[in-house]
């Protein structure tokens, strides 16, 4: 267990057996042994001060002040960019777009995902092929399917609108209209993930014995009986973490709506921000309108809803941990 | 009796079999996964007149090297492509070193406080760090490093998630007795790393590997920050590439397929591991 610890004082004292002072090898043995462990972990944790820790308490700072980029001698204004951000109706509406964008998203991808994994798990031809081919999105580069989806979305040429037509419907100005916008995003979001949680929903499946499925069917029970209570309870534990990943990601979207704009380029969210997210407001307060005390007001207050939402969810977890859960290996 | 139990063993060896839907709905999710890639080359090699049709071409056109050679002329393209390159191969590079390193002190060491820096950095799992884009953009400033491609390295060299994923996998692919066995013959810690500890982590680091390269290539909101329009990575050029008055989709479309086709090459070549990567990652996450 700990051989290590244990091999390296023997070590030692094997050698003080022969000599009396310990040789400078023994030393820089026993140093070796001391210091190594810390200096492999210390890339990360000077990593994560410099990125992750300094900039969320630099930002706390930054977000009392008036502070406009490239100004020298920013005001202290206390509280107040909380309080503006509290009465900002831009604010408001971003962060609910975001939920709404999220809720479309999330929503139909996990129903989605669990059912795709259920197919994928059945003992397929080329099951890898299949596999590789739904998990193709996920290697798609955002910017690439923002592009492509804002073209296919588009209003006059666009393909979605063109098949609309055809088959005798209205076509829809996606960008325009608020709901409209908040399904194609969504739309987007959904044909990058979808496959990628069906794989970690199919792990979860695999991972259940094949006995209860084999007792359940000679119980009488037929597929979607089966599928409802043998798979999904013992899915609950994936399914929250799917969850959280997909919370997290989405609360901070901010390429697709950014690209999404019938005028690219700009960080409106369209032209009465009907899908600003709250990462494309904070991306314009701080980098268009150069507002960095604005900005980061609004970073925190996204952060602090991150926190309560995933509290929520460990809460949760520790529910759903007592009924039975997943096997690991 | 017995043809009751000869019934049910018979269901039981199907448990599990497909039917002909099953074939048929995956289908379709495959082609719905590959067509907006195919609607972009579609677009990329005709020109913009085939956006007005009512019902447009199924097949390619023959103006995809003509459109492709415009993206150069419009964004210093060859540029972007070699950040890229540089920025992700780097990256690639020192997370998967570190985090190996990481990986094995937390697995293999015993120091001291070493369960509270893990579950540390497990907790930092949830930090988003994007959300502290302000102040590391400030420090880049203030460093001069903004523009240049430090800046969009330094941040990723390392990641709690590459730390975590090594750690999990050294814990059980590395046995003590060899460890022993190398101190014993009196190799140092950092020899036992490179000659014991890789070699038996080869497979976690190779999928570390992979999705680092990808995360890397693929990033987005912090380039775009950081870098200007003169010194871009490929993300960052296509965003220019679109955000004009006028989108030239041809154009934008010929410089999507550009940048995706390198990474749409390594998945298919490595897609087997990428998909093993995921599924491993998800029953021991």
């Amino acid at each position: 267990m700990t051989v290590i610890d244990k091999v390296a004082p023997e070590g030692s004292k094997a050698g003080e057996r022969t000599s009396p002072r310990p040789t400078f090898r023994h030393k820089l043995s026993r140093w070796d042994v001391k210091v190594s462990p810390y200096l492999y972990v210390a890339p990360f944790f000077i990593v994560f001060g410099i990125v992750g820790l300094f900039p969320l308490l630099y930002t706390a700072y930054v977000s009392l002040f008036k502070w406009k980029a490239g100004s020298d001698d920013p005001d202290f204004i206390g509280l107040d960019n909380y309080k503006e951000l509290f009465g900002d109706a831009q604010f408001w509406n971003a962060l609910t777009n975001t939920i709404s964008i999220f809720l479309l998203s999330s929503v139909p991808q996990i129903i989605i995902a669990v059912l795709l994994a259920a197919l994928l798990g059945a003992r397929l031809r080329g099951a890898t092929g299949w596999r590789v081919g739904i998990l193709l999105p996920y290697a798609a580069s955002l910017v690439a399917i923002g592009i492509i989806f804002a073209n296919l979305f588009g209003p006059r040429y666009g393909l979605i609108n063109g098949v609309l037509q055809t088959i005798g419907l209205d076509p829809v100005d996606w960008q325009a209209s608020r709901i409209g916008s908040h399904i194609a995003i969504a739309i987007m979001v959904n044909w990058r993930w979808t496959g990628y949680n069906a794989l970690i929903v199919l792990a979860a499946m695999q991972a259940i014995p094949k006995e209860l499925h084999e007792a359940a069917l000679i119980d009488g029970a037929g597929t979607w009986r089966r599928f409802f209570h043998v798979t999904l309870p013992l899915l609950k534990p994936t399914l929250v973490f799917v969850v959280i990943t997909s919370t997290i990601g989405g609360l901070q979207i901010f390429t697709e709506p950014k690209l999404f704009d019938a005028l690219p380029g700009s960080n409106n969210g369209g032209s009465t921000n009907q899908f600003q997210t709250v990462t494309l407001y904070l991306y314009q307060s701080a980098f268009e309108n150069y507002n960095l005390g604005y900005a980061s007001a609004i970073a925190w207050v996204l952060f602090v809803i991150i926190v309560l939402i995933a509290l929520v969810n460990f809460f949760l977890t520790g529910r759903l941990a007592r009924t039975p859960a997943v096997k690991k290996k | 009796m017995t043809t009751v139990q000869s019934g049910l063993r018979r269901s039981v060896a199907t448990l599990g079999k497909p039917r002909k839907a099953t074939y048929v709905v995956l289908a379709v999710f495959v082609l719905g996964s590959l067509f907006p890639f195919y609607w972009s080359f579609l677009v990329a090699s005709r020109d913009n007149g085939m956006l007005t049709e009512r019902i447009p071409p199924f097949l390619p056109g023959g103006n995809f090297f003509a459109n492709a050679s415009r993206v150069f002329d419009s964004v210093p393209f060859w540029k972007a492509l070699g950040n890229s390159v540089i920025v992700s191969g780097t990256v690639t590079l020192t997370t998967v070193l570190f985090s190996s390193l990481a990986g094995f002190a937390f697995a293999k060491l015993r120091f001291k406080g070493r369960n509270g820096l893990f579950v540390f950095i497990v907790v930092t799992l949830a930090v988003p760090t994007q959300l502290g884009i302000i102040p590391l953009f400030i420090a880049m400033s203030e460093l001069g490093w903004a523009g240049h491609l430090e800046a969009v390295i330094v941040p990723n060299l390392v990641t709690a998630f590459g730390v975590f994923w090594m750690r999990q996998y050294t814990v059980d692919a590395l046995p003590y007795e060899l460890i022993e066995a190398a101190r014993v013959d009196g190799c140092s810690m950092i020899r036992i790393f490179w000659n014991v500890c890789l070699p038996a982590v080869r497979p976690a680091a190779a999928i570390l590997a992979m999705f680092t390269f990808m995360m890397s290539w693929n990033d987005f909101l912090w380039p775009l920050v950081v870098l200007d329009a003169g010194n871009p990575t490929v993300q960052v050029a296509l965003e220019k590439l679109q955000s004009g008055y006028y989108v030239d989709y041809s154009l934008v479309l010929a410089g999507t397929t550009l940048a995706t086709i390198p990474i749409l090459i390594v998945f298919v070549l490595l897609g087997r591991q990428i998909v093993a990567g995921i599924m491993q990652g998800a029953v021991k996450g």
